[in-house]
């Protein structure tokens, strides 16, 4: 699949963006007046700076709005509903944390729900896809959520709990990655499927339907990013997950803690490039590709 | 709504005959010319003169190269279009319900003003039967000629997808695969119609009538195995020529 940056960079600093609003909603840290502000705007510049990423990939932004429409069928669009509910009761949450120093529990829990709920919802945009054989399976939701969830609890300070999620968030993605690398394969869609000529022999793309490119190659058979994937793992690896847990790990200091964040921010981007650059599309097979 | 109908009246869709195709592209030609002049936004090329030539296609012909396991390959031509599932993902993920599943006779169709391009659609289906069409950002696919075959300005050997009306092999057939009496269901009954990627449980209406098995070339003579082999080591001055340079 093509990486898109616009949606490399919604998914990742919106799923930060509402990884953190979740922890917030659950009163962790248990912050009010100036110290809530500074968090709350941290997090909604992340979520909402994500979603407004999101829109760049769309051909008629302006036509956004009917996406709400769909929800009894569309990941898409429940993932729409959801970032609304979450940004609106957390917002109502946050007022009353900052303005008024008091704290509506019950907001702030419904608004962690709709956090969390909008992170499993674009999770669910791509694990449904049974095009994508790599992307089909219960491990992608948990990547997304782990993430989401260590991700918060790193930008909330929360440094025994961040360190315990990112190593599971880090174990899932090895999960993910070694698991997803056998999808296509036991997917059972090949070229035979495909073309169902493999009855009468073994089936060899001879010709592309033209001698360009097209939309199609261009958005699902990427593969120029691919020769490097085993060397990206790593290094997406270590700045995700061993280089923060490590720096978590030392006395605490401000500019250790930041360093952690980018660490795992540019960490999460170069694994969430490699979710797109790696996975395979079927229709690839048509052109004797993947 | 982009919910699937729990069935529809009609299943009207397409049967290719892999055997009779000859691989001419004519069928694309046709549909790119009819969807372009007709309904809805035009299928735009991006650079057509130029080095880099690509553009919107709802109808693409690949040729396979099929390898069997004695005698010679065969060459497979393949055109490939939107197959109409009955259980199309492409519908239910839209988000805006661009996407929609006709009840009266299944064919799956976009509306275009409703559309935000987001691209989900053609990233649901296995065929490769959507493209986003890069100077309109809607997306486009196959309507079967929606506004072909229900025209009633056209004569009626016209009232076919263009696709159809234009093969000069007769490799594609029209009609609905929902009734079992049809010319379209017969055709698929007596040569064994198959879908595409069964496994993807997209249950497509249009079917692919498999090549016919190739002739064995026959003996030519019963007492053939009988009669004298032809010499093949040469003789005379390519005989020596052979055995001088063997020498060597």
């Amino acid at each position: 699949m093509h990486p898109a940056p616009s949606v490399i960079f919604f998914s990742v600093f919106s799923g930060l963006g509402f990884g953190l609003l979740a922890w917030l909603g659950l009163g962790i840290p248990a912050v009010t007046g100036f110290s809530a502000f500074a968090f709350f705007t941290i997090a909604y510049l992340l979520a909402v700076g994500g979603l407004i990423s999101s829109t760049f990939h769309l051909g008629h932004p302006e036509r956004a709005l009917k996406a709400f429409t769909q929800w009894r069928s569309s990941w898409l669009s429940r993932e729409a509903w959801c970032a609304v509910a979450a940004l609106v009761l957390m917002g109502i949450y946050g007022l009353g944390l900052v303005f008024f120093d008091s704290r509506w529990t019950l907001v702030g829990l419904l608004g962690a729900l709709f956090s969390l709920g909008t992170v499993f919802t674009t999770s669910m945009i791509y694990a449904q896809l049974k095009t994508v054989p790599r992307w089909h399976m219960p491990l992608t939701p948990l990547n997304f959520l782990s993430l989401s969830l260590a991700g918060g609890a790193l930008l909330a300070g929360q440094v025994q709990s961040a360190v315990v999620l990112i190593l599971i968030a880090a174990c899932l993605q090895i999960a993910t990655w070694l698991i997803g690398d056998k999808r296509l394969a036991q997917s059972g869609t090949t070229m035979a499927s495909a073309t169902q000529l493999g009855d009468v022999g073994t089936v060899r793309a001879f010709e592309p339907p033209h001698t360009g490119t097209n939309y199609l190659l261009r958005e699902f058979v990427h593969v120029i990013g691919r020769k490097h994937a085993s060397k990206l793992r790593i290094i997406a690896l270590i700045l995700m997950g061993i280089l923060p847990i490590v720096l978590l790990l030392l006395p605490f200091n401000h500019i250790i803690a930041v360093i952690a964040v980018l660490a795992h921010v540019a960490g999460v981007l170069t694994a969430r490039w490699l979710f797109f650059a790696q996975a395979e599309h079927v229709v690839g097979l048509y052109y004797g590709k993947r | 709504m982009t919910t699937l109908p729990q069935s529809t009246d009609k299943k009207l869709g397409l049967v290719i005959d892999l055997d009779t195709c000859v691989g001419c592209h004519a069928c694309v030609i046709s549909c790119k010319g009819w969807n372009t002049e007709n309904y809805g936004a035009p299928l735009s090329d991006q650079d057509p003169y130029g080095a880099d030539p690509s553009g919107t296609f709802l109808n693409r012909v690949h040729s396979y190269e099929v390898q069997p396991e004695q005698g010679a390959a065969q060459l497979i031509h393949f055109p490939k279009s939107c197959l109409h599932c009955e259980d199309a993902p492409c519908v239910t993920v839209c988000p805006t319900g661009a996407s929609y599943k006709r009840v009266e006779d299944g064919i799956v169709l976009v509306n275009e003003s409703d559309c935000i391009g987001c691209g989900l659609c053609a990233w649901a289906c296995p065929y490769g039967a959507r493209e986003m069409d890069q100077e309109e950002k809607v997306m486009k696919k196959c309507t079967l000629c929606v506004d072909r075959i229900y025209n009633e300005n056209l004569p009626k050997v016209d009232r076919v997808p263009s696709c159809v009306r234009t093969c000069p092999a007769g490799a594609r057939h029209f009609g609905d695969l929902g009734d079992p009496d049809s010319d379209v269901s017969q055709l698929v009954l007596e040569r064994g119609g198959v879908d595409l990627m069964p496994e993807q449980g997209t249950k497509p209406v249009n079917k692919y009538l498999p090549p016919r098995p190739k002739d064995a070339l026959p003996e030519f003579d019963v007492l053939a195995p009988f009669l004298e082999p032809v010499i093949a080591e040469p003789k005379g001055f390519l005989g020596w020529l052979d055995k001088a340079l063997e020498k060597i």
